[in-house]
């Protein structure tokens, strides 16, 4: 799972500005002294290894025209595997993590439009008989948008 | 509210072919073009302006903070005044250990806390001292915090904005 002194520069250097143009890996790999192919085979190994989620556009969601949302429920260790399984199964639901806290399962949710959001929170509660605790965000502060390796 | 930028088909159709990522081959931007039926000049034309207008926020790598071995990572969530809130959002978000943080609604009694950020340590020992940081420049004003640490991840499949 070793990272390399040139794997690392790729991800310092690489979490922004990707070109559009005809040959973007070559340009950025000039940028870095190597050569296009050996770009493209390290991008490959380190979405492999899972030391990269994704490479690509990120979109912004509402500007898109749909409803994110991150919510909470407080669920007791002797529910969780049910709540799980019941929360999981919600399409809309695009990342779930339990936490070491009461308030137990954090979920993220994505919808086509904003109004599905409470829609689903109240689906969620019918079928689970949790309150779902929906904390869309009111503010985002997001100027650390690099991350040092 | 952020504005909703009006997208025409062929846009939703670049994003459903790109949301999940970007061709790894020497001519990406040509390759999603061929399978739209349209040309890479368009794309990239529409890619451009979907950049400039904030529909997508950038292009690039999204490291994984897990496997990068940065073992300690938190949610840490505080309490502070609403009237501060926007002030030291913006200068905890601009700490190099803080990938996000957001304001989001308080849920009183149950839930007091209204300021979030992801924070990020190699340990859980460095991850406190980065936690102490935040709450020596937030002085007087933090009036409850608690980290959650993650302890599973049920589900990761992502977001899928368009269908």
């Amino acid at each position: 799972m070793a990272m390399d002194k040139i794997d690392r520069a790729i991800i310092n250097n690489l979490q922004g500005g990707f070109p559009i143009c005809d040959h973007p890996y070559a340009v950025v790999a000039q940028q870095l002294g190597i050569d296009e192919p050996e770009l493209l085979q390290r991008l490959q190994r380190m979405l492999e290894r899972k030391q990269l989620s994704r490479f690509g556009p990120m979109y912004h969601a509402e500007r898109l025209g749909g409803g994110l949302s991150l919510c909470a429920m407080r669920v007791p260790e002797s529910d969780f595997e049910r709540v799980a399984e019941q929360v999981n199964a919600f399409p809309e639901v695009a990342h779930n993590y339990a936490r070491d806290h009461e308030f137990s399962m954090w979920f993220v949710l994505g919808t086509e439009t904003p109004e599905r959001i409470e829609a689903a929170c109240r689906e969620i509660e019918q079928a689970t008989g949790y309150k779902v605790y929906n904390m869309p965000k009111k503010q985002e502060f997001f100027v650390g948008l690099r991350f040092e390796v | 509210m952020s504005d909703v930028v009006k997208l025409d088909e062929l846009d939703r159709r670049i994003v459903v072919a790109t949301q999940a990522g970007l061709p790894l081959v020497a001519e990406p931007y040509q390759q999603v073009a061929r399978a739209l039926g349209t040309t890479a000049e368009e794309v990239m034309q529409r890619m451009q302006r979907m950049l400039e207008s904030g529909i997508i926020r950038r292009i690039g790598a999204v490291p994984n903070h897990y496997t990068l071995g940065f073992r300690g990572n938190g949610m840490t969530v505080w309490d502070v005044p609403d009237e501060k809130v926007v002030e030291y959002g913006e200068k905890i978000g601009a700490l190099d250990f803080v990938s996000h943080a957001y304001h989001r609604p308080r849920f009183l009694p149950e839930w007091r806390y209204n300021l979030f950020a992801m924070v990020h340590g190699t340990d859980r020992d460095e991850l406190q001292h980065k936690i102490d940081a935040i709450a020596g420049l937030l002085g007087a004003d933090n009036r409850a915090h608690e980290v959650l640490f993650s302890t599973r991840i049920l589900k990761k499949t992502g977001l899928r904005l368009v269908s």
